[in-house]
């Protein structure tokens, strides 16, 4: 690696540092999107205590949800949760801890986390169980709750294209969580499907610069499908 | 009768107006998009990332990164935009989504409203209720008017954990068509063959009734 070459050539290189107890945030909605093969680097290292935060924690055997079975995971913040069978067994045992954010307020906490705002003024979650133990505030006759920012030690991303610099381009509704999580990581790995070289994506239609990107390695995907609908007529 | 699920996606499609931009939950929500009247433009916002929402993909068009806010693969109407979930909920935070149409568990004669959470019960989370309810001007809640044992689900106070406070106006059940102002319940309209003395029956919250009560047509 020199300059601003992200390219890794191992996923242990690419979750390096990585440490029991750190918060790493998680791009992805539902399985769409999600970093699956970090996911699985971090179930191979064997870290534990980790605080996730992701809007979803994958299903039993597939996305974040490989990390209950070693108890890898210790606290989650999510908005939506228990799509399995083992998260449910620990969450009602209380072996893990689950904060429950609303959707735009967490994708919220992650832009601000990293644009450098410490916290925001929302009405999302006012006189609900949300707002519990958070400052409120009337702003011209609304009441608002104010939310800190969130930020990981590592932020974990899925991209389709990338440039070697860490420009990343997005596909479709993949794109979801992971441009926010990309800013708010102190170490942020991203991996892609394709990977060209400087000069050969389009700097209009970059929808993460490289700046927010420390390490970038490529994968090959799964992709699966949590609700597979169709039309039955052509 | 009371109305069916189709009725009720019917009945809350006659509230939609050319050029709306709508966020529709999961559920009999859902099926509002069946119902768009002829002629008419609308535009299915899906807070995971999608404006302009298609229909189901056949086989053959099935993406696995193109899915709706309930997880479900969609495909991309003419003129659709994708963003991240910062920027949809900013549309949503901001005001700019026309029309919301959420499913409740409860609602009361304050504008309050609880959907998300059931205590003792699995807790899945809010999603994106909360922020869909505190942002939007302009949300119709569809939900049964009581449940299957007679106990009424428009109440004085809800009993469950709010998904937001003083923020919902109308409310589409199977048996009516209510608006909430002034910390009253106010009948609207009511389901075809679905008597007055019924609706007041299974309201618990106060319920103000203003000369004949018209049935929905459909």
């Amino acid at each position: 690696m020199a300059g601003f070459d992200k390219v890794v050539s191992s996923y242990e290189e690419a979750m390096a540092g990585l440490e029991d107890n750190m918060t790493v945030i998680a791009g992805g909605f539902g399985l769409c999107g999600i970093p699956e093969n970090l996911i699985s680097e971090i179930k191979r290292k064997g870290t534990k205590g980790l605080t996730l935060v992701s809007n979803n924690c994958g299903v039993d055997d597939f996305g974040l949800g490989i990390l209950l079975p070693d108890r890898q995971i210790k606290k989650i913040v999510a908005s939506y949760v228990g799509e399995n069978a083992e998260f449910e067994r620990q969450m009602m045992n209380g072996e893990l801890e689950v904060e429950l954010t609303p959707q735009g307020t967490l994708a919220e906490k992650m832009r601000a986390g990293g644009a450098g705002i410490p916290a925001f003024y929302t009405a999302t979650g006012y006189g609900t169980p949300v707002a519990e133990g958070k400052e409120e505030r009337e702003f011209d006759g609304r009441h608002y709750i104010l939310e800190p920012a969130i930020k990981g030690d590592f932020a974990i991303v899925k991209a389709w294209k990338a440039d070697r610099y860490g420009n990343l381009v997005f596909r479709k509704t993949a794109r979801n969580f992971n441009p926010l999580a990309a800013t708010a990581g102190k170490i942020t790995v991203v991996e892609v499907e394709e990977i060209v070289e400087p000069g050969e994506l389009d700097p209009d239609h970059i929808h993460t610069p490289g700046i927010y990107v420390n390490r970038l390695i490529l994968g090959s995907f799964e992709k699966r499908i949590e609700q597979r609908t169709v039309r039955s007529d052509t | 009768m009371a109305l069916s699920r189709e009725q009720l996606a019917q009945r809350v499609a006659q509230e939609l107006q050319d050029g709306y931009y709508v966020n529709l939950g999961i559920g009999i929500p859902t099926l509002v998009a069946n119902y768009v009247p002829k002629g008419m433009e609308v535009m299915l916002q899906s807070e995971n990332g999608l404006l302009g929402m298609g229909q189901f993909p056949t086989e053959a068009l099935i993406d696995a990164d193109l899915i709706n806010a309930g997880k479900q693969t969609v495909t991309m109407a003419t003129g659709a935009s994708i963003f991240d979930s910062a920027e949809s909920f900013a549309m949503i935070r901001g005001g700019h989504v026309d029309l919301t149409v959420l499913g409740a568990f409860e609602v009361d004669v304050n504008g309050n409203i609880a959907s998300y959470m059931i205590p003792g019960k699995l807790i899945k989370g809010m999603g994106g209720a909360m922020d869909l309810v505190a942002g939007a001007d302009n949300i119709i809640v569809t939900m049964t008017h009581a449940s299957k044992h007679g106990v009424s689900k428009l109440l004085s106070n809800c009993t469950l954990p709010l998904t937001g406070k003083g923020c919902i106006k109308k409310v589409l059940t199977d048996l009516a068509f209510i608006e909430i102002k002034d910390g009253k319940f106010h009948l609207l309209e009511r389901a075809p063959g679905v008597s007055v003395e019924e609706i007041i029956s299974l309201t618990e919250g106060e319920l103000i009734i203003d000369g004949e009560t018209p049935e929905m047509s459909f």
